[in-house]
This record gives C-alpha cells, sequence and structure tokens, in this order.
C-alpha cells in the first residue's frame, strides 16, 4: 500500500509539491534559526574562553578569589611541571598558559621624555614558539593592521585604536610601567612590532599583546603565570564535562585552603560567566522552543488546509465504497510521507545555510561601535547534533497532527449526502 | 547650686582641652624637631615580609629638608642602580634596565615602592604634620615600658594622604613608637611600630620602622636604617635629573 500511495503522491503533484514545498522551508528556517541561536550564544562564551576564561582555567585559590584584580603577586609558580602534569592528567586537553597584566604604556620623544602615556591591559601568552596555538586562538593573523607578528624576543602588539592614540608605528621603542609579581616597579621597554585590531570594542581600547616570556621578564615571574588555560578537544564549550574536569583536579587537594594551592574552574565558574552559561542555555532553549512551537502551528496548519483541500476527492473516495477508516489511514500515511520527505530536504537546505553562516559569518560590527562588553562582531552559526533531527519536530509531527485533526471531518461524512454534495 | 557646678565643670574641660591641644602642638613641634635635619645622608634595608617570600632591599639616601631627596638602590640585582628623585612635589624614578626616567604621578603615586608596604605617596608627602594636622592629646600609654602620649592629628588641609593619625609620642624622648593613619572614613590604612631609638649626633632617632599596609598582603616591611649622618656637605648635582642617569 505504501508503494501505491507513493506512486500516487509522485503522480499528483498537488497532493505532494506544495506540502513538501511548504513543509522544506518551515524545517529549513527551524534548523537554521536554532543553529544560528547556538552560534550566536556560543559565540559569545568562545570569544570569552579565548581571550580570558578558557574552557578550564588553573590558577592559585587567592588568584581565583580575586580574579579581577589580576593579583599577579598570587600567580602560579614552576608552571612547566604543573603544566606537564596537566598534560598527564587531561590528555584531551590544550592547557596554554598565560599572563595577564596591566599598567601604563609610556612612548618616549628623542630625549627620552615621555611624549604620551595611555593605560593599557595586556596578556601574555605564548606567540614565539613554532605551531603555537595562541597565535589562531585570538585571530591575531587576520586581526593585523600595520606591521607583523612578532618574531623576536622583546616584540609586542598593540591595538591599532590605542597605537593612534599614543602616536606609535611599528619599530617604535615603548615603555611599558606596571607591578612586578612582588609588587616592585616594572619597567620594561619593548619594540612595537605591529598593530591589531581584535574586533571587540573593550579589547581595541588598550590592549598589549607579548610573548610570556617577555611578560615575565617585564613582571620578575620566572616560570610564573597568572593562569593556565584549558580548551576542551573540539574547540567548543561543554558545560557537563569542563565541570566533570575541574571536579577532578580539586578533588586531589580538598581540604587545603592555602592561597597558593591550584584550583581549576570551569568557564561557567568564573565570574558573571556562570550567569552567562545558563543563561545561554535557557535563552537557546526558549528561542528554539518559541520557534518550533510557532513553525508546528504553521505546518499543522498547511496539514489542516491539506486535508480540506480534499474534501471533494474523499467524497468521491467514500461515495465508490472506500471504507472512512482506510481513507483516514492513508491520508495519515500520505502526510507522513510528505513530513518525511519535507523535513529531510528542510534540513539539508537548513544545515546547508547554517553551513554557510558557521564558516563565513554575518559581520555586525556596525551595531557594535561603544560596545564595552566582550561580544564577538563577526556572528556565526554552530551546526550541533541537535539540529541533525530538530526539524523534524515541526515537519513530521505537525504534519501528521494537521491532516489527523482535518481528516476527522471523513467521519462526519454522510454517504447518503455525499452525491447531493458532489453535484454542487 | 547645680547650676553652679556646670559652669565650673564646663570651665574646667574647655581650660584643660584648651591646654591638652596646645601641649600636643608643641609636641608635634619637639617631634619634628627630633627627627628632621637641614640635610642627611643614610642607608637602609627594607626587608619586606610578602605573601611568598622576604626580599631584602638596600639603599642609599640624600635628602636636604623635606624638598629634596635622591635614593640609590645597591641590592638585589634587579633593583641595582634604580633611583629615586624627588625635588619639591615632583618625583621621578630612572631605571637602569630600560633606560628610561619616568615621572611618577597621579594615580601612580598610590603604588607601592619595590612591593614594600610603603606607597611612593607616603614618600613624597613629607611636609612638617603641624603645617598639615591639628593635634590633640588624648590620653596616655605604656609602650615597651615606655610613657607615651597619644596624640590624635585631624588633617587640616584637603591634599593630603591621611586624613587622621594617631601617634603614640615616647614622653621622655619625643620620638613617635607607634602610628595609625586613618581614610576620611575612619578605615584604617596603615600601622607604623617605631623602635631601636638611638642618640645619634644629639637627637634621638628611631632607626627600625615597621610598616604595615592594612590592605596589603603580607606581613609587613621592616625599615632599618643602617648607617645615617646629619648636616652633610652634599653636591647640589645630587639633586638633578641628570644625576639620575650616571
Amino acid at each position: 500500500m505504501i508503494k501505491f500511495l507513493l506512486k500516487g503522491l509522485i503522480r499528483d503533484k498537488s497532493r505532494s509539491r506544495l506540502p513538501i514545498i511548504v513543509v522544506s522551508i518551515g524545517v529549513m528556517l527551524t534548523v537554521l534559526m536554532h543553529a544560528y541561536i547556538t552560534g550566536f550564544m556560543g559565540d559569545i562564551i568562545e570569544t570569552n574562553a579565548r581571550f580570558s576564561h578558557g574552557h578550564l582555567k588553573v590558577m592559585t585559590r587567592g588568584y581565583a578569589d580575586n580574579m579581577q584584580q589580576i593579583p599577579n603577586d598570587l600567580a602560579l609558580v614552576n608552571v612547566s611541571s604543573l603544566t606537564g602534569e596537566l598534560n598527564q592528567q587531561f590528555p584531551g586537553v590544550e592547557w596554554s598558559p598565560r599572563i595577564q597584566f596591566g599598567g601604563l604604556i609610556d612612548a618616549p620623544d628623542e630625549n627620552g621624555e615621555t611624549r604620551s602615556q595611555g593605560p593599557a591591559m595586556g596578556i601574555g601568552l605564548d606567540l614565539l614558539t613554532p605551531g603555537s596555538p595562541e597565535i589562531n586562538r585570538l585571530n591575531l593573523e587576520k586581526s593585523l593592521v600595520r606591521g607583523h607578528l612578532p618574531a623576536n624576543q622583546g616584540e609586542v602588539l598593540l591595538s591599532e585604536v590605542f597605537s593612534k592614540k599614543l602616536n606609535v608605528n611599528p619599530g617604535d621603542r615603548i615603555t611599558f610601567i606596571g607591578s612586578t609579581m612582588y609588587g616592585s616597579m616594572a619597567i620594561y621597554n619593548f619594540i612595537l612590532s605591529g598593530t591589531v585590531s581584535m574586533g571587540h570594542e573593550a579589547l581595541d581600547r588598550g590592549t598589549i599583546i607579548a610573548d610570556i616570556e617577555d611578560v615575565r621578564l617585564a613582571l620578575d615571574m620566572d616560570n610564573a603565570a597568572g593562569e593556565i588555560l584549558g580548551f576542551l578537544e573540539g574547540g567548543f564549550y561543554l558545560d557537563e564535562i569542563a565541570v566533570e574536569e575541574t571536579e577532578k583536579f580539586n578533588s586531589a587537594n580538598p581540604g587545603n585552603t592555602d592561597d597558593f594551592t591550584p584550583v581549576m574552574n570551569s568557564l561557567s565558574q568564573q565570574g558573571t560567566m556562570n550567569t552567562y552559561v545558563s543563561m545561554a542555555k535557557s535563552w537557546s532553549a526558549y528561542i528554539s522552543l518559541i520557534f518550533i512551537f510557532a513553525m508546528s502551528l504553521v505546518l499543522w496548519n498547511a496539514g489542516l488546509l491539506g486535508g480540506l483541500r480534499r474534501y471533494g476527492e474523499v467524497g468521491i473516495r467514500l461515495a465508490m465504497g472506500e471504507e472512512k477508516d482506510h481513507i483516514y489511514r492513508t491520508m495519515i500515511y500520505e502526510s507522513v510521507m510528505i513530513g518525511i520527505a519535507g523535513s529531510a530536504i528542510g534540513t539539508i537546505f537548513g544545515l546547508f545555510f547554517a553551513w554557510l553562516i558557521q564558516r563565513y559569518g554575518i559581520d555586525i560590527s556596525g551595531i557594535m561601535k561603544g560596545s564595552s562588553i566582550m561580544m564577538p562582531t563577526v556572528i556565526r552559526a554552530r551546526i550541533s547534533p541537535v539540529d541533525f533531527y530538530l526539524g523534524f519536530i515541526p515537519g513530521l509531527f505537525s504534519t501528521v497532527i494537521g491532516t489527523m485533526l482535518s481528516g476527522i471531518g471523513i467521519y462526519k461524512r454522510q454517504t447518503a449526502r455525499l452525491f447531493k454534495e458532489l453535484e454542487a | 547650686m547645680i547650676m553652679k557646678n556646670i559652669l565650673i565643670l564646663t570651665a574646667v574641660t574647655l581650660l584643660t582641652s584648651g591646654l591638652a591641644g596646645q601641649n600636643a602642638e608643641e609636641i608635634l613641634k619637639k617631634v619634628e624637631s627630633n627627627v628632621s635635619s637641614d640635610n642627611r645622608i643614610f642607608e637602609s634595608t627594607m626587608i619586606i615580609h610578602g605573601t611568598r617570600t622576604n626580599r631584602t632591599i638596600t639603599a642609599k639616601t640624600y635628602s636636604v629638608g623635606d624638598k629634596q631627596s635622591f635614593t640609590e638602590y645597591l641590592s638585589p640585582a634587579r633593583e641595582q642602580g634604580t633611583k629615586m628623585l624627588k625635588l619639591e612635589n615632583q618625583l621621578w624614578i630612572y631605571s637602569p634596565s630600560s633606560d628610561r626616567t619616568i615621572q611618577i604621578s597621579g594615580h601612580m603615586l598610590k603604588q607601592s615602592v619595590m612591593g614594600s608596604d610603603l606607597s611612593y605617596e607616603d614618600m613624597m608627602d613629607d611636609r612638617k604634620l603641624t603645617e598639615v594636622y591639628s593635634a590633640t592629646v588624648a590620653g596616655e600609654e605604656v609602650i615597651d615600658g615606655r610613657n607615651t602620649w597619644i596624640l590624635e592629628l585631624t588633617a587640616k588641609v584637603s591634599d593630603v594622604a591621611y586624613y587622621s593619625r594617631k601617634m603614640w609620642i615616647d614622653t621622655e624622648r619625643y620620638v613617635p613608637l607607634r602610628e595609625e593613619l586613618y581614610a576620611r572614613s575612619g578605615q584604617l590604612l596603615k600601622r607604623t611600630t617605631l623602635s631601636e631609638v638611638k642618640m645619634i649626633d644629639g637627637r634621638w632617632f628611631p632607626t627600625k620602622i615597621i610598616y604595615k599596609d592594612i590592605l596589603k598582603q603580607g606581613d609587613g616591611t621592616e625599615f632599618n636604617i643602617t648607617s645615617v649622618k646629619f648636616n652633610q656637605s652634599i653636591p647640589d648635582y645630587i639633586f638633578t635629573k641628570a644625576a639620575l642617569k650616571q
């Protein structure tokens, strides 16, 4: 019977083409929207992870308690051996020591006197080791505006906006003034190798990016680092896995309350990110649910209309003596087929468009001017396993339910009046 | 009768408080004449008891009155050759590793000197206490077997790092033995303990000072004056920016 129904659908385009197109469009929009929302929410998380939070972060307990102040006097020491241990204990995670620091950047004139000066926030990370993933992680190559990436010790990057404010160019000498790990004044010379535009207003205001070894020299932090960031396999933040890893690490020192004990926090356990991660989860679910519900109504109506449109056909079939149950069943089978076909086509198209947005992104830099939060200026979709079956909820079930509802009318038709209806 | 008693009590209170106020000013003047001089050269050791390690920094300081001072750090290796020059209300620091002379101003003055419990602001504010604060005697106390007056100082000018201070002054030698520095809100910011008071060139001089920044972690900073010479001949070029790079 399925073969018979399938033939009917293929031959009678009015029964298949439009319903399939409607279902496909609905499913495509559902899949695309879900991937876009997941990507948008995830992008903010990943941006924060790459620049400052990591998916996981190891730091001392004292540092973790006062993280907003970046207390490098409470930094981790013997970092090379700690990183080795982390690599052994968590083989799937990429670990990168970082030093965040603050201070002043001073540009001297030809006499060595201060010409211009401005407050800076700095990131010290591995820039000089060949193949270091940090350059890609911060997207430095693409962010470069002038000059080149640091290739030698002592070279640094400044944000383009900041370099213009200080009136310095690649090749110029600049001096960092800040505090060492021990609280002494740090005065350290760098050569500006290039300028970058990170695409984040908050970062572009006054950022200095230097190799971690240079920062260690400047801040008297031999083999030390404020934090060691961990990035999960696959490059995407998964809260459940991250929290599990932190529990595994922290259970090694349960009773140790010493300020210098290393502790691990997941991204969601750092500052306000917890609120954001839970908000992202619930918002993503709510927005998707609302959209799926709306699409379900549309497709349900499509199914309903499809059923009503076949009022005459049903009448003839009843007049010819076909059983009401049989007609009802065949209409449901047909709607299942249309639902499956439409959902499959819609999912394929939805995934294709989502992939395009995932790969090329949508540039929203124009509306991000003046923003103080760390948000990406290019929004990308993110295809997740859910997207492969999510479209079937409105595509298949709503269409079938719509047909089932409209089909109830079959049982209300009176055979005696059928010919009169058909004559009309 | 009751009214008479009240009047007598009020008169006595006013009289004693007035006398105490006057005494406090005199005490402060005597303290200032004890610890200040036309010029001095001293060598010091600063032991900074940090959260993780203790660091010892040695330095040699030349100063003339309360307007000019020049300090050269002698050790450890990282700080060696770092120099600081104070002229009036300006402060410069020279870093030999970067060959830069930086003027310390604005919020940088609040920063710690070499990671100690002293800020640059503390070093800068050398004005006489009697010029900046009005003082009253709040009581007496015995500290380490020495009788002291407790002086409460309240700022009478606005550009002052600490709104109020509490000082314990040795009644015999006129040197402070303890001091507490407060913000306008009443929050205790720093505590100083002075000891090892020695007679040097006819004046009593505390040679060991322990500073504790209450808002800073660590166990404070111990400042020991290892040698001090008063009224020396100091060449004028010492107090120039050119001397920083020499």
